[in-house]
């Protein structure tokens, strides 16, 4: 686990993780970095010209469309001089593990189905222009040799584009199953073996065209399919590659930087303030406070020191300490509450979508169709040739040329609309179940708040003692120091005269004004009663103590998304870790009825379970490991980026960037593009009740088979694209 | 008829140069970045003489 998870500030935090990766594991060859913000050609040469100057590098090459940075050297370069180095002209830049970047495996696949669509692209034409002159009343040798042309080019050319769609329906006839691909060839393989009959009985028609545009039509729908599922794949890599595991382990004295997985139970390790825990473990030195927010959606911090047991995940947040490790890998807590959702996982009915229970139907009805047709001509007329075309011809008009394209196209559309508004959609079938909701479900830390904390309102209090107060905040990098900060420096606060300044972690800053001893932290520590809520208080001298009351901060356009999912008629409900208190304000706050706190992981799970059993269909939108096994549970689910790994791979969408707002506007474009869908169903079986009489009365004849076909992949396109 | 003779070969070639042009391009990456390949013509890098390799 590492710091960039953090929602709060992933710019800070990516700064002492930095530090952490100063030596990459992998001292030659490539770094790959993320590059965030770059946007421009003026972009690309600053950053290749300033990595290239470096020392050591061989090349240095940007992505802009992955915006990414890969960086070949010769010897070993701390990453963080790289990061360093373009920090200082301006961009950000975040490490990335190579290992877990697949690119070029989808990259692969992805350039051999644009080969085969080039393919059969190129055959499809010339084909084409045959047929026409076939179609347009050329005869007798003339024909033939159209034909024979034709052959020439489409049967190897069809061989070989169709494969992907042989190899599908031969592994799954082997299961003894039926999928749309086992039409699909045997639609192709007929058309190419009674066309190639006729053609050397110089027969009138010939199907070469039919096979071969057939080919192309499907491959580019299975190409859009691919497109879409590599671009969030890869999208959804990226973010797990951010966190290149390392932590800094002491042996013998020094401190050493290694990764996670090697470490084992007893090393003891450094955690940085802002690290959070890679292993579960007991703290034998220091004194800090952590926040468990990632683990219970509790948002106050914890106090901890010597003898207390600290869980992988947790965040570091004031002093330093050194932790035994008692559990690693997947002995952690961490590893257990994944292990959770495995099980929901398996547990979750898997989801047939409409494309599939088309399919189901309509594999088996073209095969009887085709086979019906054939007996009836064979029986009723008595001649082979003559039924066996006019099979072949059911088959091929029959052929799924709309309905390959039909799903495809629509999800295309549909993703490439919210992959605008940063959405990453992971499941092919998560828009096709987000229309079918009735309730979202929240979670409130991370999700619809920031997790950060922010001043409430200023208590009444001198000015100097406000200064005082500011003053000790500066020197501290707790968040609630931070947040006191701001406010008060958001009222232009200046500094007080305050000497020996001194952070006890764990505790608070202390310090001296006007020779009396002042000092900011927890109530226990400055001797004020503490009764609820996030507080800290300020002390000076025997004064009573000031305290200082804090919220969490809602995300940016949480109020537009409450409005909007409650103007469409869904029930909203907030699922909380923390007290029934932080949970009631952010609910009255967004005007949200209900809600339940200070849940664990298993019974969130359970409320969705419960909400599933009351008849309901619901949405589930989280960030924390409590959240993962409700994320799967739950008939659909969202995450944003700024959760954790384990979260993410639960949920069905991501969304990068802060705002929640970004939001507004998924259920719309689900329900559209299921309609879409609907329509484009509609569309290819209308084309269906036509053409297939046509063809079983044995009046088919390439032409109408031709455009048959490419009218009605043209007409569903057209309809796809109309998604808004 | 006979002049079909010429053209249909014609064609095929020329349909054929088309298809080899398209996947030479694919063999050589030209596809993975289309974005910053479409910003780079504005770089004034390199302009004068091309990249060493």
């Amino acid at each position: 686990m590492s710091e960039t998870t953090f929602s709060a500030c992933p710019a800070c935090n990516a700064a002492p993780f930095a530090e952490q990766t100063a030596l990459g594991d992998d001292a030659h060859g490539n770094v790959v970095l993320t590059l965030p913000t770059i946007h421009c050609a003026a972009c690309i040469s600053a950053v290749e010209r300033t990595l290239s100057a470096m020392p050591n590098v061989t090349s240095a090459r940007v992505n802009l469309t992955l915006k990414r940075a890969t960086i070949e050297t010769d010897a070993a370069v701390p990453v963080e001089d790289f990061i360093k180095e373009l920090g200082a002209i301006g961009y950000e830049a975040h490490e990335l593990d190579p290992s877990l970047l697949m690119q070029s495996e989808m990259e692969r696949a992805a350039r051999k189905l644009l080969t085969r669509l080039a393919v059969s692209g190129f055959a499809m034409m010339n084909v084409m222009l045959l047929s026409v002159a076939v179609w347009s009343g050329a005869d007798g040798i003339t024909r033939d040799m159209f034909h024979w042309i034709s052959a020439m080019i489409a049967v190897p050319a069809t061989i070989y584009a169709a494969q992907p769609f042989f190899t599908s329906a031969w592994s799954v006839l082997r299961h003894r199953h039926l999928n749309m691909d086992v039409p699909i060839s045997l639609a192709i393989l007929l058309a190419l073996v009674t066309s190639l009959y006729e053609t050397t009985l110089s027969g009138e028609h010939a199907y070469f065209d039919a096979a071969i545009s057939l080919t192309f039509f499907l491959l580019a729908g299975r190409y859009l399919d691919h497109r879409t599922r590599s671009m969030a794949r890869s999208a959804a890599q990226e973010l797990s590659a951010l966190e290149v595991p390392r932590a800094i382990v002491r042996r013998d004295g020094r401190d050493e930087t290694v990764g996670v997985k090697s470490l084992v139970v007893g090393d003891i390790l450094v955690i940085r303030p802002g690290a959070r825990l890679p292993v579960d473990g007991d703290v034998i030195d220091g004194t800090s406070e952590v926040d468990r927010s990632i683990l219970t959606g509790e948002t106050r911090p914890e106090f901890v020191n010597i003898g207390h047991a600290l869980r992988a995940g947790e965040l570091n947040l004031t002093g330093p300490l050194l932790v035994r490790a008692t559990a690693v890998g997947q002995d952690t807590s961490l590893h257990q509450i994944s292990e959770l959702v495995a099980i929901a996982e398996s547990g979750r009915s898997k989801y047939t979508s409409i494309a599939d229970k088309a399919a189901s139907l309509y594999a088996p009805g073209v095969h009887i169709l085709s086979a019906i047709s054939f007996i009836g001509w064979f029986l009723y007329s008595g001649d082979l040739r003559m039924s066996l075309n006019i099979a072949s011809a059911v088959l091929i008009i029959t052929c799924p040329c709309a309905l390959g394209l039909a799903v495809p196209a629509v999800t295309t559309a549909a993703s490439g609309r919210l992959y605008k508004k940063g959405l990453l959609i992971k499941s092919a079938t998560a828009l096709e179940r987000i229309a079918q909701i009735d309730t979202v479900v929240f979670d409130k830390t991370g999700t619809l708040t920031n997790g950060t904390p922010r001043l409430v309102s200023l208590p009444i209090a001198q000015a100097t003692h406000l200064q005082i107060a500011a003053t000790l905040a500066s020197h501290s990098s707790h968040p609630l120091s931070r947040a006191l900060l701001s406010a008060l420096d958001a009222q232009g606060m200046s500094r007080a005269q305050v000497t020996d300044v001194n952070e006890v972690p764990g505790f608070g800053i202390e310090g001296r004004f006007d020779g009396m001893l002042v000092r900011l932290g927890r109530a226990e520590w400055v001797g004020a009663t503490h009764d609820q809520g996030t507080a800290t208080f300020l002390a000076i001298g025997d004064q009573t103590p000031i305290g200082f009351e804090f919220a969490d901060t809602l995300r940016l356009g949480a109020r537009d998304l409450i409005n909007e999912l409650k103007a469409q008629g869904l029930d909203v409900h907030i699922l909380s870790g923390d007290t029934e208190l932080a949970v009631k304000s952010v609910a009255q706050d967004l005007g949200i009825t209900t809600f339940a706190a200070g849940e664990t992981p298993i019974s969130k799970a359970a409320y969705i379970s419960s909400l599933h059993a009351s008849g309901k269909t619901v949405l589930m939108i989280g960030d924390g490991l409590n959240d993962t096994a409700a994320l799967t549970t739950a008939h659909v689910s969202i995450s944003p980026a700024s959760a954790l790994d384990a979260a993410r791979v639960a949920s069905d969408i991501v969304f990068l960037g802060a705002r929640l707002d970004q939001l507004v506007g998924v259920v719309g474009v689900a329900d559209q593009s299921q309609r879409r869908i609907k329509e484009n169903f509609q569309i290819a079986t209308l084309y269906n009740v036509v053409a297939v009489p046509i063809a079983i009365a044995g009046l088919a004849t390439p032409l109408i088979a031709a455009l048959a076909m490419s009218l009605s992949s043209i007409t569903v396109t057209l309809n796809a694209l109309r998604i808004k | 008829m006979d002049v079909l003779v010429y053209l249909i070969p014609i064609s095929i070639f020329l349909g054929g140069v088309g298809l080899f042009g398209f996947l030479y391009t694919l063999k050589s990456k030209q596809y993975d970045d289309p974005e910053g390949d479409a910003r780079r013509i504005l770089n004034s890098d390199w302009d004068d003489r091309p990249k060493p390799d």
